[in-house]
């Protein structure tokens, strides 16, 4: 990464994070003034004690002290007043800013391609939406807060000081230049040992979810030991890095702090000789000590706030590029147009497919490399034709369903839809004319209701038991307590993978699409279920496309077309009696099936 | 036994785990706290130097107890009056400790913090991995990872940053009103009693404000689950094209979330008010007062400044107070999250005793869900070496018996026996190192292929591990990946297809060399000619190995020892393929419908 592309990358992050605290430009200005005004109430504050001390006690008088008192109290009153709004606005401008920045990577997320999903891992992505919002927001408005009053403190007293007597304003000033060296000198080193904890932390994450996910193979293997040692070298790692950066911070920490008291020290002592000379009066000194004291707080809160920024340029930088995002799979704006998009699709736009799919000289490579899956392949499949794909497993079964679902782009060639290319209509079309039953079957926390009518929320009771019925899930909602209303914990946790798969198998088929697509989903239910969800399948499959995969031959034979695929390519194509007659793969695979006998 | 669930509460204090997690940082602490109170010590000393040095050096004050010592150490009065350098040189003397022991403290409260989190973080993961899997079904995983990181954060950064400035604020206000009173009793009783009051109204908002946390924490989870399940889910989401109806699901409780804080802002910003008010009030008496007192000569100009140098030194520290008070009960209800997953039921898993026999036997075993009965008085036994296969309907039972063998969970009643030992006797290290039980869905860690074969081995040469790549047919898939065994896989193993996902985890199983074997429909993804060829090769390479094979497939069954067949939670028949062929039942029928044969191959077109 060359220099001028990270500074690009930390300028497209901070005009983003500009952009979000725009659209509360109104409490950010509010936020502002209210600071503005409390920084000026507390420079005005020491004066308040060095009039005293000059005008009452060295003239030994209390004329005027009752309008001293009342001054005084309302500016109690306004400061005060300041406080709770500076607080409310604060707390509400880092709230909003967090939510809409939640929002946009959570939205956006939701547009990219099944592609990212494979590349990104969910902990890192979870992260994006929650952590590093929750870090953005929190310094952001706090430290840029506070900052600021710091920043408006430390000009304020140094106008006031200078206005007094400039030679002992300068014994103060002194600290400015040692701290913005020191800075200097120190960010980059911080910088980088804050990155090298960053990344230290994203594998403990990591580590998390995979001790938490993965814990039923852990225990079958009994490798919690294992796991735990490339864990705990982590954290070690961790305490090890972490320790070298408060190291540095420490050091920092402790210059600045002693060059402030130095200041402190050079104004007692020029300024003693001055008061001694009569040129100053106690009162004035006593109130250059407390600006110079007063100046520690902000100077170090400064250096707080720097590291806290330089952390979160990272955090900022994350959210930016996956803001940045295209997908993979998108569709022109010319569709987007005509069909809508998926958060605002146009469904009166939107044509009734009849179901007739053409694979024009599609190839295929997947994006991560490796060879090609697809070579110039054609394939015609007019309306209401079923064809299943069987063959070995490993790649190349599912590809032909993946691009069908538009989760991939074809490499080249296009695949038609009712004789129009599929990327002329939006994907959102597509999606809502397939049902699709995947190989490992996700259903979310909720009722096994909300399940089923994912897909269809409008559907009618009459429609959900029908499809209840067809596919033989009734069996395992009666078995279930509540019924309909069974709550079921994350990812179907309380069903068995075969109980899952047919609620999934349900929930496709209540949303009666022009294109059914089983991915492998018949592989996991034993014999009995199976029949039952075949004969379904059967009568679902009338008058409809289906695309099966599939290893299990028998569930295959009543298929119009069927394609074999070997070694990811597809070698043979026909129907089953052809397929036999042909004596090849098929025939080889088919007969491997009774050999036993 | 206890109810499997429950979430059932070792009953400890948030206290014994906090103990447990400071291990090896005390000492660090002590120090950093004795740093601490050096160096509050140097900040506080100064306001009293600069006072004496306004009233006795600058002024004509009568110099009185220590600095009289210090002054004849420096050559009286007059040569400090000469030389004003001197008590600026003692500032700058005490400055360069303060920052000595500033780093100190620092670094040593950083080190122990350090230490916490990485206890915490460690004692967690152990805790997490072994929670029992019906409990984890229960806790979403979102929930549970958000304790691990998010809270252990909060906790953190409470300690390394808030906690510092507590102790330095007590610190400094301890001494400070000491040294008030040492000046004037009246005005430093004014000046500690709004301390009092300050006190008193933070202690009671913290009160509301720990409630409102809880609750806002608890808003948090849930959209934190929301998040991890779409994203989990994210093919199901678009293959059904329900991507507004998660974004509208998500953005709800975003909302809800968002209106939560911002209404415990208004607490918040109280609390900011009602420290400013009293803060710039207590200065105002204090200076009003304190000129009545200096004009009646009860008071020097000097001390004067000096008591309002001290209020100057309070009042960012009470204006952190709250602050940090705030973030104490944020940092309370973080710790208590924590604890209450140390707290619950996990598995110890004991030492491995050693191999077993290979024989195993379930008698009358049963097995249920709270009302659901899975498994009702089932009995059967597995000769040393032979092999039984298990079928039956989705939901009799098959995989349970799986998850009974391998300790997963305790039997109702009933007991299981391996090599004539009760499984309950031994502890969970020697059951599952001689039970290598392979899920239908295994987990795929992120780290290359080998390393994942390897996973559960102790020796893994890089022959044995080709080997085992070759025993289930995988071998051959690994040569097409680019980087080969070297390959990274992981989280979900996406990259993998589901039978090779499937081969894997029979190869990771296969390295522990276990005298048991189960198949929990492990080959379901597996197309039928590689399902025998990994039965074959199983066959010649372990011998010896008792297996069960749970499956749908018949033909994968069919050539076992002895098979039987489960009907809702009950053996309804048992025996070998010919016998229960002969019986006519529930096997049969099955049988006729996996092979049936059709019209083409009949009458010898082989």
């Amino acid at each position: 990464m060359t220099g001028s592309n990270s500074e690009m990358k930390t300028v497209g992050a901070f005009a983003t994070l500009g952009r979000f605290m725009g659209r509360h430009k109104g409490l950010l200005i509010i936020m502002l003034i209210s600071e503005l005004l409390i920084s000026a109430t507390s420079i005005i504050s020491p004066l308040f004690q060095s009039y005293a001390i000059d005008n009452f006690i060295a003239l030994n008088t209390t004329s005027g002290l009752p309008a001293f008192i009342a001054v005084y109290c309302v500016i109690i009153v306004i400061s005060s007043a300041l406080q709770y709004v500076e607080t409310r606005t604060g707390i509400n401008l880092e709230m909003y800013l967090l939510r809409d920045m939640r929002r946009a990577a959570f939205n956006h997320l939701q547009t990219l391609s099944v592609e990212y999903f494979n590349v990104n891992s969910v902990g890192v992505l979870h992260a994006r939406v929650m952590s590093d919002t929750e870090k953005i927001g929190g310094i952001v408005v706090w430290d840029g807060n506070h900052g600021i009053r710091h920043i408006i403190y430390v000009v304020g007293a140094i106008t006031v000081m200078l206005s007094l007597n400039p030679l002992l304003a300068l014994c103060v000033l002194c600290i400015v230049p040692v701290i913005a060296l020191t800075t200097v000198l120190f960010q980059r080193r911080l910088i980088a040992l804050n990155r090298k904890e960053r990344d230290i932390n994203a594998k403990i994450t990591g580590g998390f979810n995979e001790g938490i996910t993965g814990a039923a193979t852990t225990k079958t293997l009994a490798v919690e030991e294992k796991l735990e040692k490339s864990f705990f070298s982590n954290t070690s790692e961790m305490k090890r890095q972490s320790m070298k950066l408060v190291h540095y911070r420490s050091m920092f920490y402790s210059i600045i702090t002693f060059a402030s008291s130095l200041a402190l020290a050079a104004v007692l002592w020029y300024g003693g000789i001055i008061t001694v000379e009569q040129m100053i009066g106690i009162g004035t000194l006593s109130v250059f000590m407390t600006y110079a004291q007063g100046l520690v707080a902000p100077v170090q809160w400064a250096i707080y706030a720097l590291s806290d920024i330089m952390g979160v340029k990272v955090n900022l930088e994350r959210l930016n590029s996956l803001l940045n995002t295209e997908s993979g799979v998108a569709d022109t704006p010319e569709v987007i147009e005509k069909y809508g998009d998926s958060f605002n699709p146009k469904r009166e736009n939107w044509e009734k497919p009849e179901g007739n799919v053409k694979f024009e000289n599609v190839s295929f490579r997947y994006p991560d490399g490796g060879d090609y899956v697809l070579e110039n392949f054609d394939l015609d499949v007019p309306a209401g034709t079923s064809v299943a794909i069987v063959g070995e497993t490993g790649a190349g079964k599912s590809t032909l369903v993946n691009l069908i679902c538009r989760f991939y782009e074809p490499t080249s060639g296009r695949i038609l839809i009712d004789g129009r290319d599929a990327r002329e209509r939006s994907v959102g079309w597509l999606h809502s004319n397939i049902g699709y039953v995947l190989q490992s079957p996700h259903l979310f926390s909720g009722t096994v209701r909300e399940n089923l009518l994912y897909g269809k929320p409008d559907a009618t009771e009459q429609e959900l038991d029908e499809a209840v019925k067809r596919v033989g899930a009734d069996k395992v909602i009666a078995k279930l307590e509540d019924g309909y209303d069974s709550f079921i914990g994350e990812g179907g946790g309380t069903l068995s993978t075969g109980e899952k798969q047919l609620i999934s198998f349900a929930r496709a088929l209540i949303v009666d699409p022009a294109l059914f697509i089983l991915d492998e989903a018949t592989s996991s239910i034993d014999t009995l279920t199976e029949k039952a969800v075949q004969d379904a399948v059967e009568t679902v499959m009338r008058g409809r496309t289906t695309f099966m995969i599939a290893h299990r031959l028998s569930t295959v034979r009543s298929s119009d077309v069927i394609l074999v695929v070997k070694d990811g390519k597809i070698i043979e194509r026909g129907n089953h009696n052809e397929l036999l007659k042909m004596k090849g793969y098929y025939y080889e695979l088919y007969i491997k099936q009774f050999r036993e006998l | 036994m206890a109810d499997k669930h429950t979430t059932a509460y070792g009953g400890r204090k948030n206290s014994y785990y906090l103990s447990m997690f400071l291990k090896g940082g005390i000492r660090a602490f002590v120090i950093a706290v004795i740093s601490n109170i050096i160096c509050t010590l140097c900040v506080t000393v100064v306001p009293l130097i600069i006072s004496f040095t306004i009233d006795s050096v600058l002024g004509d004050e009568p110099v009185t107890g220590i600095f009289a010592e210090a002054v004849k150490l420096f050559g009286g009065i007059e040569n400090v009056r000469a030389n004003i350098w001197i008590p600026a040189a003692v500032i700058a003397a005490i400055a360069l400790l303060n920052a000595l022991f500033s780093y100190a403290n620092t670094y040593f409260n950083n080190y122990g913090n350090q230490t916490l989190v990485r206890n915490m973080r460690d004692g967690l993961f152990s805790h997490v991995q072994r929670l029992p899997l019906s409990r984890q079904s229960l806790n979403s995983t979102g929930d549970i990872i958000q304790r691990c990181t998010s809270d252990v954060w909060n906790l953190s950064n409470f300690i390394s940053n808030q906690f510092v400035s507590l102790l330095r604020i007590v610190i400094t206000i301890v001494i400070s009103v000491a040294f008030m009173f040492s000046m004037n009793v009246v005005l430093a009783c004014v000046s500690s009693s709004l301390i009092v009051v300050i006190t008193t109204v933070s202690m009671l908002i913290r009160r509301v404000m720990f409630r409102r946390f809880t609750e806002c924490d608890e808003q948090e989870g849930i959209l934190s689950a929301y998040a991890q399940e779409n994203l989990t889910g994210v093919r199901v989401v678009r293959a059904f094209g329900r991507e507004k109806h998660e974004r509208d699901k998500f953005e709800k409780q975003n909302e809800k979330y968002t209106k939560l804080w911002s209404k415990t802002g208004k607490v918040t910003a109280l609390y900011w008010m009602s420290t400013e008010f009293l803060n710039t009030l207590q200065l105002m008496i204090i200076i009003v007062t304190g000129t009545f007192f200096c004009i009646d000569g009860k008071l020097t100009a000097g001390d004067l400044v000096a008591f309002i140098s001290y209020n100057t030194l309070l009042v960012t520290p009470l204006r952190e107070l709250g602050r940090i008070i705030s973030q104490m009960s944020r940092a309370g209800v973080a710790l208590g999250r924590i604890c209450k997953v140390m707290d619950s039921e996990a598995e110890e898993t004991g030492e491995n005793a050693g191999k077993l026999a290979g024989h195993v036997s379930f008698c009358n075993v049963s097995f249920g869900y709270g009302d659901k009965p899975v498994l009702k008085d089932v009995s059967f036994t597995v000769p040393q070496g032979s092999v039984l296969g298990i079928v039956g309907a989705t939901g009799s039972g098959k995989s349970t018996i799986a998850g009974l063998a391998a300790r997963l969970f305790e039997p109702d009643s009933g007991a299981i026996y391996i090599g004539d030992k009760n499984l309950a006797e031994l502890s969970l290290a020697t059951v599952r190192n001689n039970v290598g039980l392979v899920l239908q869905e295994g987990y795929v860690y992120s780290r290359t292929i080998r390393e994942n074969i390897a996973m559960a081995a102790e020796e893994a040469s890089d022959d044995k591990i080709r080997e085992t790549a070759r025993t289930v047919c995988l071998d051959k898939s690994i040569a097409s990946f680019k980087d080969g065994y070297d390959t990274v896989v992981g989280e979900r193993g996406v990259t993998l297809s589901g039978g090779q996902k499937q081969r894997l985890n029979i190869a990771r199983a296969l390295m522990k060399n276990t005298p048991v074997l189960i198949f929990d429909d492990s080959l379901s993804a597996v197309d039928s000619e590689t399902d025998a060829e990994i039965r074959k090769n199983l066959k010649e390479r372990f011998k010896g190995t008792t297996v069960i094979i749970i499956s749908h497939r018949l033909t994968t069954v069919m050539d076992a020892d002895n098979i039987i067949v489960l009907d809702d939670g009950v053996i309804a028949e048992s025996g070998t393929n010919a016998e229960l062929l002969a019986k006519g039942g529930i096997y049969s029928k099955i049988y006729q419908m996996q092979t049936a044969l059709p019209d083409e191959l009949k009458g010898g077109a082989l």
